[in-house]
């Protein structure tokens, strides 16, 4: 008596297309699940000739990479999707950016020409604005939590309190130049350099390290968003572009339509607005 | 008022709260207007959480019907949860609108839909926190007017107190019509203040303004008397019908939010009113008649609605949906339309009958079959009678074989504690029952893993219903009743294991009872029960019963009513019911001749297939029933997905 799904099984993948995406202002509070609904609805307003997974209950073919945790804003997020059609990366960019509501905005895309995307994604790179604080206490307290070899945080998991290192993973923490403009007076901005660790240290832990090490305590709510994600360059400190490769592997068209990211550009330098 | 948005102060809050996304608006479809383009301003609030409130169709009706005005402006409010108000108070920022966070106070109606009488103490914690006073007497002309709506505004005498309107029935027409008093209003200069508005309001009779009428009572306790105290306002306040329901094609542009709501689906009405004339069910009595949406116009509905929210799901809401008259037409041409389109259909349909099953299949063609409800409602025939459910065991039977032949695995069964005249035996043969259910579905399938799950909450006695002059039965019985149903259940070696048994306690049914049909010395419990922390009544970690106990004893301390007299004492023929001078076109006659041949066990017809019945609502209300067969078909859409590159 056990029902199988009637009908044909659903048409394979021809194309897949890796896409980077903000999440900008108050859509900074969704959660990872809130923005998987809200993508798989514009896909479907949007006619995008999304994969199916096969079975009863068909699942679109959407691969999501590290999400930037609730409440904090990011330039960077990445995820890939399975067409059953080719479509052109620059049409899904815009045809997908218009249906997503604003503040979840696609940033870029390009097609997949090369296999180990997410073993990209070794680091992020994150700005943390801390409001009604003075510049040089936080890059004393910046300075202090670099000293340290070793700085143990907790945080509530699902599987309760943890405790952890939050000093290893960090790459470089300290005040971003003043010479950028439009940060607001009396906030001083932090840029974080995060190796991706298991378990993940993220902006919080690192805030509660700099509480611990330099008690530095910020007396509003930190504003935090990610810059950049992708290959680490251990020497250096800088995050390089995940999608480069594909880029350059891609056809003509992908490359022609970004001419000023090049392969291997270096963006964690260029925080983008 | 100022107007500005609000956002620049919640926003440091939200870190500290669960679930921010509820309260940051910027759900597809939501539509935000310049505050100084409009000259009439609604907030409409649901009040219970986002999850639940977003979803409610009637304000997403409303919603969309007030904002296609030119000069009209409406936003939204939902209740916060404690977290959220806490830092409220603490940094003194108001009740917000979720779509421009304007404060809820600089509006100049705050239109509440009650679906349900559990919202009460959440509509104060609005009202506080936006700086409105809770006591209607207390309000000057610059606060925004508190109209209630939904059902429980067929007797919103409980919170008459807070309120200064309310409005019975549909809203589609009567909000255009407020809204227009409240225009000519202000363009004349607010002649007379908030009560000359109010005055306004009441004398067409179809806004019911509880301040201008005096409740007085009998020294014991019930009412002698509800009358106006003022000219030029009517004894009775009727209800609203909206006719024609293809012609008020809402929600056009249904809200899709952010946030994970109750409902992940776009909902389509496809008909309004039922009089299948269950005698427990306070829906289907104020809601008459029945008028259908015409199958070509549900099928409109469907397919707009779908490419304006990519939802992946569609609910064919009513009362009844397989009742409709052309329901096999509509299900097979959406199943038509949408197959292989990764689009699921649901028919929320409790209906007891083989056709009922014929309709799911066709909506699951390809899907999964997990599980089927059914509502008896009663557990002996006998209670069916009294309830007038007309479904015999057999008919259930029947229909739970085909269900299980059909590949459905579970068979989820509804009913009812402490219905009239119910004894234990009557509740103790639901386990029967649901023993029949299971052997029905292992011999017709030959399988062992048969579900099925009984489910069972007490019944709450409603206002106009044949069961408004019942007594509700005590909690302590009603828990009693339930605890021999599920020994007679999880008893049983052959069966026991196969029977999911799920239950609510007595306890919240009586409080709902109080709220119910409560009258106006009610407020002062509500009142008390708020002021002591009540919140969020719906939710059973938030709900104490034992907090409403108290605080009734206390509020009604001085008067000769107490918790157990609204709610465990039958009432009588000429007892004034405290809605009495609501109409809601029920004949009171009728509906007193239903309540004895409830008693009696007599059953009543429907009217859609039978004569008329008298129940007063279509010559009172100036209606008719609208039902088809149009004799249409849904053709098959365009092709209209995908065609790439």
């Amino acid at each position: 008596m056990a029902r199988t799904p009637d009908g044909p099984p659903p048409a394979p993948p021809v194309q897949r297309l890796r896409v980077r995406h903000a999440k900008r202002g108050r859509l900074r509070f969704a959660s990872h699940r809130d923005f998987q609904r809200a993508l798989e609805r514009a896909l479907r307003r949007a006619n995008v000739p999304i994969a199916y997974s096969a079975g009863f209950t068909r699942h679109p073919k959407v691969s999501y990479a590290g999400a930037a945790p609730t409440g904090t804003a990011s330039e960077a997020e990445y995820l890939e999707l399975a067409l059953t059609e080719r479509w052109d990366p620059d049409r899904l960019r815009a045809v997908l950016d218009a249906a997503l509501p604003p503040g979840l905005d696609v940033l870029d895309v390009v097609e997949a020409a090369t296999p180990g995307f997410a073993e990209r994604l070794q680091a992020s790179v994150w700005d943390i604005a801390l409001p009604e604080l003075p510049a040089g206490t936080v890059a004393a307290a910046a300075a202090a939590f670099l000293e340290r070899p070793v700085i143990e945080v907790q945080r509530l998991t699902k599987n309760g309190m943890r405790t952890f290192d939050a000093r290893a993973a960090v790459v470089r923490l300290e005040l971003r130049p003043r010479a950028e403009p439009a940060d607001g007076a009396g906030c001083a901005i932090l840029r974080l350099v995060v190796r991706h660790v298991m378990p993940a240290v993220r902006p919080d832990d690192v805030l509660s390290g700099l509480r611990q090490v330099a008690d530095l305590a910020p007396p509003a709510p930190p504003v935090v968003t990610r810059l950049a994600q992708g290959l680490l360059d251990e020497l250096t400190g800088e995050v390089a572009d995940p999608l480069a490769p594909d880029r350059c592997a891609g056809p003509a068209t992908g490359r022609d339509a970004h001419p000023d990211q090049s392969d291997g550009t270096v963006i964690s330098a260029s925080a983008r607005p | 008022m100022p107007a500005e948005s609000l956002f620049p102060r919640l926003e440091p809050l939200l870190p500290f709260v669960q679930k921010p996304i509820q309260y940051v608006g910027g759900e597809l479809n939501a539509t935000v207007k310049p505050w100084d383009d409009a000259d009439v301003r609604w907030c409409l609030m649901y009040p219970d959480a986002y999850e639940v409130g977003l979803p409610n169709q009637g304000v997403m009706i409303l919603y969309e019907i007030l904002n296609e005005q030119p000069g009209v402006l409406a936003e939204r409010t939902y209740s916060v949860w404690p977290d959220l108000e806490a830092l409220m108070r603490e940094h003194d920022v108001p009740q917000f609108t979720v779509d421009a966070h304007r404060p809820v106070g600089a509006f100049d109606v705050l239109g509440v839909s009650f679906s349900t009488e559990l919202g009460y103490t959440n509509l104060l914690t609005a009202l506080d926190l936006a700086g409105i006073p809770l006591l209607a007497r207390d309000r000057g002309d610059d606060h925004p007017l508190v109209i209630a709506g939904g059902h429980a505004a067929f007797n919103p005498e409980p919170i008459a107190d807070f309120l200064d309107a309310a409005v019975l029935g549909d809203g589609e027409q009567i909000v255009l019509a407020i809204t227009e008093t409240i225009r000519g209003w202000k363009g004349k200069g607010r002649p007379g203040g908030r009560d000359g508005l109010l005055a306004l309001l009441a004398a067409g009779g179809g806004v019911y303004v509880p301040r201008f009428y005096d409740v007085e009572y009998l020294p014991d306790g019930r009412i002698r008397r509800v009358a106006p105290n003022r000219p030029g306002v009517p004894f009775r306040v009727a209800k609203h019908t909206v006719m024609e329901l293809d012609q008020w094609p809402y929600p056009k542009q249904p809200l899709v939010p952010i946030a994970e709501s109750v409902h992940e689906r776009m909902s389509v009405e496809i008909f309004r009113g039922c009089t299948r004339g269950c005698r427990f069910c306070q829906a289907g009595m104020i809601t008459r008649p029945v008028r259908e949406r015409s199958i070509t116009g549900i099928g409109e509905m469907v397919e707009k609605g779908l490419a304006a929210t990519g939802f992946e799901e569609v609910g064919l809401l009513s009362l009844s949906s397989a009742d409709h008259s052309e329901i096999g037409d509509i299900a097979k041409g959406l199943a038509d339309r949408y197959e292989g389109n990764n689009t699921s259909l649901s028919l929320p349909s409790t209906r007891v009958d083989a056709f009922n099953v014929t309709l799911a299949n066709e909506l699951t063609r390809g899907g999964r079959r997990s599980g089927l409800t059914f509502a008896p409602e009663g557990g002996s025939e006998r209670i069916r009678r009294v309830i007038n459910k007309m479904v015999s065991e057999d008919d259930l039977i029947r229909t739970v074989t085909t269900a299980y032949s059909h590949g459905w695995r579970q068979v989820k069964l509804y009913f009812m504690c402490g219905l009239p005249t119910e004894t234990d035996d009557d509740v103790v043969q639901i386990a029967t029952l649901a023993k029949k259910v299971i052997q029905a579905g292992r011999d017709a399938t030959g399988a062992r893993d048969i579900r099925c799950t009984v489910s069972i909450g007490g019944f709450v006695p409603k206002p106009h219903t044949p069961f408004q002059w019942a007594a509700q039965l005590d909690h302590a019985t009603t828990d009693a009743r339930l605890a021999k149903l599920r020994d007679a259940i999880r008893g049983d070696r052959a069966y026991g294991r196969a029977i999911g048994f799920r239950y609510h306690d007595g306890k919240p049914g009586i409080i709902e009872g109080l709220l119910s049909r409560g009258d106006r010395r009610v407020g002062a419990v509500i009142r008390a029960v708020w002021d002591d922390g009540g919140r969020f009544d719906g939710w059973s970690e938030h709900f104490s019963f034992d907090r409403w106990a108290a605080c009734a004893g206390k509020a009604l301390a001085d008067e000769p009513v107490d918790l157990s007299w609204y709610t465990t004492r039958e009432r009588d023929y000429a007892e004034v019911l405290p809605w009495d001078h609501l109409d809601s076109g029920l004949d009171r006659d009728w509906l007193w001749e239903d309540w004895r041949d409830a008693l009696s066990e007599v059953e009543v017809d429907d009217c859609r297939w039978s004569p008329c019945f008298d129940c007063g609502v279509c010559p009172q209300m100036g209606t008719e029933i609208e039902i088809g067969p149009t004799g249409k078909k849904l053709l098959p859409l365009t092709v209209r997905t995908s065609n790439g590159a």
